[in-house]
């Protein structure tokens, strides 16, 4: 049996003890939010919090947690799922929940990151269907409704000229 | 002699030589400014064959802090004087290279002289660009005046006491600077003085790989012999190789221009910047340097063993590192034990890894923490950074037990100290 | 209608009426090509598999189209909503599912709107008259005075009644009558940006995805195979591996094999150590690294795809002939294929993300050696497809191991490198194109296109993976070139352009050294590429603007407002000189010449020292028809961009001798945040009552050539093989070796 804090609760689970944090996440815990993606730590769809870092849970085995705590997409404030409503920031949604923990990360550490920091701190996540520029705007629109902001508009390959 | 002592003496010796040379040899005129030259003055193909050597030598390496600033310098380098920065080496006249005469370039990268006449520090590899062809500079120039002028000048250097007296560096060049080109070795085929020429001259594989002395040059005597550059350590390239199978011609080719070799392992660290760049160097080229290279480490015990069994103590290391052991079956193997599909590519078996068989763990540590990326939109070997997702205590227990399994080396002593650094 | 008031019951009077009236619509058909039936209600006519109410009123509607990720659940509840005159609320749409929807063959072609919108519109439009025309009985007034909103009838006089008392004495057990009326007055649904209805559980970790069923009892399982296509493992300790904790079975048929375990992770691992036995390639080597020369040498069946007729050019004529191509491309899922297999009282039901499932259901049935009836195949999410992934293979791998352990269901995910490693790969292609000049007028215009074929849909067990595995093995069908208008490597390679002289051929090479299939949009993207390059190549050569001269040959009325509202949205007209690294592009498209119109205007800085191309700015125009869901459409342009951008700055399946080596993210990189553009704007032209057309396929051949038109106004260059990566952009920048130099003297 092995014991590890997810969202506030403590729960058992009788795993491996070398099994990736995801599958118990997904199978014991049924919790859908973390997805498998590659689990290569290549592509962010399994990311969760681990105290305050986003994690690829993919790549973290369950015995390897002892007391830190792990939230996902479930245990999250609404904030940021709000926004992804709001902007309809999902096409087939399945990078979706790994890019609304990513960015309660940032938001948590920095609420008014640059553009170029928010697209940069976003960077390990992928989205196969292109809603690239719906998450960030909902990225944005959370930060303004969490009393920060996205600073200065983007400007791609602006620099120097 | 302690350390320290040893510095001590150096120290007032290199003040009194330096009065000296200060006197004798520090003095240099400047040479007149000129109107940066038009970008279509030079010839297209001298411009191409530039871009080449710049790769070559990976002048951005050092001189590109920030990719939308290309060249434009401020790069910090740690020395053990103190830190000096990287100086803009784009077109623009004030703050870079623009009012610099193609004989002023040259006399800079052959005797580290700028063109007003200050000294450079030898951080700034001259001592190596000095055996560059007449030929390799003027392309070089041709390239670098025909880049976009940036405006920014690199922060002045912050040296300890004495070293930050500039004129010293005369001294240490007349201890340590060998001007001019190469000989030619006539017993060696002319791909291996081709290849010499490369990494010796604008290359400078060994300002990375050769141990300093203490008044920061490199240590001859010692050549090739391994040293840290930025936190890792570059391993030595000579018969005290540690990689555990023969770096061949081919094997070492591949290595540097795809950063990653069959036998050995990936390119990290300082190095994934050099491979990147090799990639972009002409084939022929990137041969004669593995030619050369690999002809260093003949005598490594590698290249003596037939053929190696590789070391899996897979028991042993349970046993020793029980709980590593699951941190490795949980977080290492669906890419490195042997049916994951990574090693069914033909990726090479962490018994092959060369940071697990050096003397220190800092590359290992690093590797763990730090993780391996490809630049973006480029393919290349990608490892995830675990500083994250692993504890200080388990990632010295990881390093501990991947030592223990695929290496019959002893157990590293100062694992602690090379995780606490690369969490910095 | 006048309201009859005879003896008759009003079932037996609805019932004639509709036989009456339906004989005429029969008639008419037989006379009226135009009036024939949708695709969709040809094959379903029956009103009630369509839609059905209930008693209590609720509704529910079928569709055989699935749910991609492109928003369809929504959109086509939106139609069903509008015309019954409900709230989207009220309605519960039955996506793809053998036991209870149409078959509506497979979600594809962009085709949903047309067909399955269609459908359901016209449906909807049948119900309400019915519903109505029952409620005219009960009221005793005329139908035309009856307004039906917020589910129920309502009279004049403030009567009411709700639609599930009406439909209880109603059966929708008639066919679709063509014809009948729109509704028209009231609230609208279609037109409006309804939130869409998958999004809230995809924003909360809700079940959204076959990936997030679990059932009681369920076993995972791992399919075992070598790295890709063409290989397979050698023969490893499977004793030993069927010891392993938790491994509940090694399913064995012929060359298949599936590890069967209590815990998905042991599934994994008992996978790995069969892999550790190594793998080898039975199939002949792969050819070449880049497959594009292979498929423009091999023999291959010339297919015309247009004719356009024209006086011959005159024989001083400038003629201008280049070659454009692009690599294999991956579908690349985020979400590796996964099913979901329950075998129980001799029947196999599987939850499948298949975009197929009456066509998949016929393939596994075959494989399982089953009657059609004992197979059902029910569509649920998966992550996006993008076309024929691994959704309908990883089906199948699920059904053999579930078949093996009868009565627990079984869950199958394939490993992100099988996804890379086996996933039916966009075709390469090569196009050549030729035009001549009189004066700066096109003279004539030539289009050549090789690929090999755009679909290897299953349609018999042959077509999937484990059916080639399995003892004895099925043999797979033959490919063959996609007839025009739709075309498969033709696709979209004629030109909308009133060009005279011009004809095209696709040459259709049947030898595959890799296994390929329908990707996005078949040969769109490349046709439209090409010829979207050429045309700003030969407005170069005749000195006009790139957009004036689009327009000088477009007559299509909707194409030349769709082309003119991109420009002008983008101000085309105050676009700086180009040069120097800076440059915009234009391009424009209506997919296959008879979906929607896309016109995208892109900016774009290159970065001459890293060889990188940044994108700050994208304007796009779309027409859809009538857009039922604005947001939605642009929803899919803004991705369609993104995706064509990745596509053409990055992406090529990389090959050696014997094995993908593109296997994971790190050989197959896509594009990441920070190099998407800086902003997209996508206007959204409505065409109230035209046909809706569908748009998720509309914008990546555009995006792909105005990314290409913008870099030659940018490098005063042009690139014409794809990708236009950072080293071929470099590549380019540089002059020619030092002999060619010296040749050119
Ligand atoms: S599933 Fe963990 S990073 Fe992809
Ligand atoms: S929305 Fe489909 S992968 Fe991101």
């Amino acid at each position: 049996m092995i014991t590890l804090t997810v969202n506030g609760q403590a729960h058992q689970v009788d795993v491996d003890p070398d099994t990736p944090l995801l599958y118990v996440l997904r199978n014991d815990l049924e919790l859908n939010a973390a997805k498998f993606g590659c689990g290569l730590g290549q592509c962010g769809a399994c990311t969760v919090l681990l105290d305050d870092k986003p994690v690829f849970s993919c790549l973290v085995p369950v015995a390897a947690l002892g007391a830190r705590k792990v939230r996902t997409l479930e245990g999250l404030p609404k904030t940021l799922p709000a926004a992804f409503e709001a902007e309809q920031a999902a096409q087939c949604g399945y990078c979706i929940a790994g890019m609304i923990v990513r960015a309660q990360a940032l938001l948590e550490r920095n609420p008014r990151p640059t553009e170029k920091e928010m697209r940069t701190h976003m960077a390990p996540n992928l989205c196969r269907c292109g809603t690239h520029m719906r998450i960030l705007r909902a990225v944005r629109r959370a930060a303004e409704a969490m009393g920060g902001g996205v600073r200065e508009e983007a400007r791609i390959g602006a620099e120097e000229k | 002699m302690t350390r320290g002592g040893a510095l001590a003496v150096g120290i007032v010796f290199v003040c009194a030589a330096g009065a000296v040379a200060a006197i004798a040899f520090a003095w240099h005129p400047a040479i007149d400014e000129i109107t940066p030259p038009a970008p279509g003055s030079f010839d297209r193909y001298l411009v191409a064959e530039g871009e080449d050597l710049a790769n070559l030598g990976n002048c951005a390496g050092c001189h590109t802090s920030e990719p939308s600033r290309p060249l434009a310098g401020g790069r910090a380098l740690d020395t053990p004087f103190g830190k000096v920065f990287a100086t803009n080496i784009t077109p623009q006249a004030d703050d870079g290279i623009g009012a610099w005469s193609s004989e002023a370039f040259g006399r800079a990268m052959r005797r580290g002289i700028a063109r007003d006449g200050r000294q450079l520090y030898p951080a700034f590899p001259y001592d190596h660009f000095t055996h560059a062809t007449d030929h390799q500079i003027a392309a070089l120039y041709a390239w670098l005046m025909t880049r976009r002028p940036i405006a920014g000048r690199a922060p002045e250097p912050q040296l300890a006491g004495i070293f930050a007296f500039r004129p010293l560096v005369a001294a240490w060049n007349l201890l340590y600077l060998d001007e001019g080109p190469l000989p030619t070795d006539g017993s060696r085929p002319s791909q291996w003085n081709r290849g010499r020429v490369l990494a010796e001259g604008l290359g400078h594989c060994s300002g990375c790989h050769t141990p300093r002395d203490r008044f920061g040059a490199e240590d001859v005597a010692r050549a090739y012999d391994g040293a840290w550059t930025e936190g890792w350590y570059a391993p030595p390239l000579n018969a005290h190789s540690p990689a555990v199978q023969p770096w061949t011609p081919e094997e070492l080719q591949t290595y540097l221009h795809t950063g990653l070799a069959p036998h050995h392992a990936a390119a990290a660290g300082p190095m994934a910047s050099v491979t990147r760049a090799l990639a972009q160097v002409p084939e022929e080229d990137v041969r004669a340097i593995a030619v050369y290279i690999s002809s260093l480490m003949a005598d490594a015990p590698a290249s003596k063993q037939d053929k190696p069994q590789p070391v899996d103590r897979l028991a042993v290391a349970q046993q020793q590192h029980p709980e590593a052991a699951t941190l490795y079956a949980g977080a290492c193997a669906t890419c490195h034990d042997p049916g994951a599909p990574m090693m069914q590519q033909g990726r090479p078996v962490l018994s092959w890894a060369t940071p697990l068989h050096e003397a220190s763990p800092h590359d290992t540590v690093r590797v763990i923490m730090q993780g391996l990326t490809p630049p973006g939109g480029s393919s290349g070997p990608t490892m995830p950074a675990y500083a994250d997702m692993l504890s200080d205590q388990q990632v010295q227990d990881l390093a501990a037990y991947l030592r223990t399994r695929f290496t019959d080396k002893p157990a590293w002593s100062d694992v602690p100290a090379a995780v606490a650094e690369a969490r910095k | 209608m006048s309201t009859p008031r005879n003896a008759l019951g009003r079932r037996a009077f609805l019932a004639n009426a509709l036989v009456v009236t339906f004989a005429s619509s029969r008639h008419a058909l037989a006379q009226d090509q135009d009036k024939k039936l949708p695709q969709s209600l040809a094959r379903t006519p029956e009103l009630d598999a369509w839609i059905r109410v209930g008693a209590d009123g609720t509704i529910t509607v079928f569709t055989g189209k699935a749910e991609l990720g492109q928003g369809i659940r929504t959109a086509l509840t939106q139609v069903a909503a509008h015309e019954l005159a409900v709230s989207p609320g009220q309605i519960d749409l039955v996506t793809a599912d053998t036991a209870r929807t149409p078959d509506e063959g497979v979600t594809a072609g962009s085709h949903s709107m047309q067909d399955s919108g269609t459908a359901i519109l016209n449906a909807a439009a049948n119900v309400r008259a019915l519903l109505a025309e029952a409620a005219s009985w009960q009221f005793a007034i005329a139908p035309s005075r009856i307004e039906m909103r917020d589910g129920a009838a309502h009279a004049p006089d403030g009567r009411q009644i709700g639609y599930g008392d009406l439909a209880a004495s109603l059966s929708l057990e008639v066919e679709v009558k063509l014809d009948m009326p729109r509704r028209h007055g009231g609230k609208p649904v279609i037109g409006q940006n309804l939130p869409r209805l998958d999004i809230p559980a995809k924003v909360s970790g809700g079940e959204a995805y076959v990936q997030d069923m679990r059932l009681p009892g369920m076993l995972h399982a791992r399919v075992v195979r070598g790295p890709s296509d063409g290989t397979r493992v050698k023969a490893a300790d499977i004793a030993a591996v069927g010891k392993m904790p938790g491994v509940v079975k090694i399913v064995r048929d012929g060359a298949f094999m599936a590890v069967v375990a209590d815990q998905e992770w042991r599934a994994v691992k008992a996978l790995n150590r069969v892999q550790a036995g190594g793998w080898e390639r039975p199939s002949p080597p792969i050819p070449a690294a880049d497959l594009r020369e292979t498929i423009h040498r091999l023999p291959a069946q010339d297919v015309p795809i247009f004719d356009y007729p024209g006086p011959a050019p005159p024989a001083d004529a400038r003629s201008i002939r280049v070659r454009y191509s692009r690599p294999h491309l991956m579908h690349g899922s985020i979400g590796p294929s996964c099913a979901m297999a329950l075998w129980e009282n001799d029947g196999m039901t599987v939850w499948t993300h298949s975009q197929g499932v009456y066509p998949l259901r016929k393939a596994l049935a075959e494989l399982l050696k089953l009657d059609l009836e004992k197979v059902r195949c029910i569509h649920v999410e998966g992550s996006g497809c993008y076309g024929h992934n691994g959704a309908d293979d990883v089906a199948a791998d699920a059904a053999l191991a579930a078949r093996a352990v009868p009565g627990s269901p079984v869950r199958l995910q394939w490993m992100r490198e099988q996804e890379h490693g086996w996933e039916p790969l966009g075709s390469a292609m090569v196009v050549e194109m030729a035009a001549e000049l009189d004066g700066n007028k096109v003279a004539s215009w030539r289009h050549d296109v090789w690929s090999n074929t755009h679909s290897t849909r299953p349609r018999t067990a042959g077509g999937l993976l484990a059916g080639g595995e399995v003892d004895p093995p099925f043999v797979p069908p033959r490919p063959g070139p996609i007839p025009m208008p739709e075309g498969g490597g033709g696709r979209n390679g004629n030109p909308i352009y009133a060009l005279p002289n011009a004809h095209g051929v696709f040459h259709f090479v049947e030898q595959m050294p890799v296994r390929v299939s329908a990707l996005r949009g078949l040969g769109a993207q490349m046709n439209v590429f090409a010829i979207e390059s050429f045309m700003d190549e030969l407005a170069f050569a005749t000195d006009n603007d790139p957009v004036a001269f689009r327009l000088a040959w477009l007559k299509d009325e909707r194409a030349r407002e769709v082309v003119q509202r991109a420009a002008d949205r983008f101000d085309w007209r105050r676009r700086g000189a180009g040069g120097g690294g800076s440059g915009t592009g234009f391009a424009f498209a209506r997919y296959k010449n008879l979906a929607s119109y896309c016109a995208v205007a892109m900016e774009v800085r290159v970065d001459g020292d890293s060889g990188e191309i940044h994108v700050p700015r994208v304007v796009a125009a779309v027409d859809s028809g009538e857009a039922v869901n604005p947001d939605g459409i642009r929803n899919q342009i803004e991705g369609g961009i993104v995706q064509s951008l990745s596509w053409t700055t990055r992406e090529a399946v990389a090959f050696d001798k014997t094995h993908r080596t593109s296997f994971d993210w790190s050989g197959y990189p896509i594009l990441r945040f920070p190099s998407v553009p800086g902003r997209i704007d996508v206007e959204v032209i409505d065409r109230p009552k035209q046909p809706f057309l569908g748009a998720g396929e509309a914008a990546q051949g555009p995006a792909s050539a105005a990314l290409a038109n913008a870099v030659a106004h940018a490098l005063g260059m042009r690139l014409r093989d794809m990708p236009l990566s950072p080293e071929r952009v470099k590549a380019a920048l540089r002059p020619a070796p030092v002999a060619t130099k010296q040749a050119a003297g």
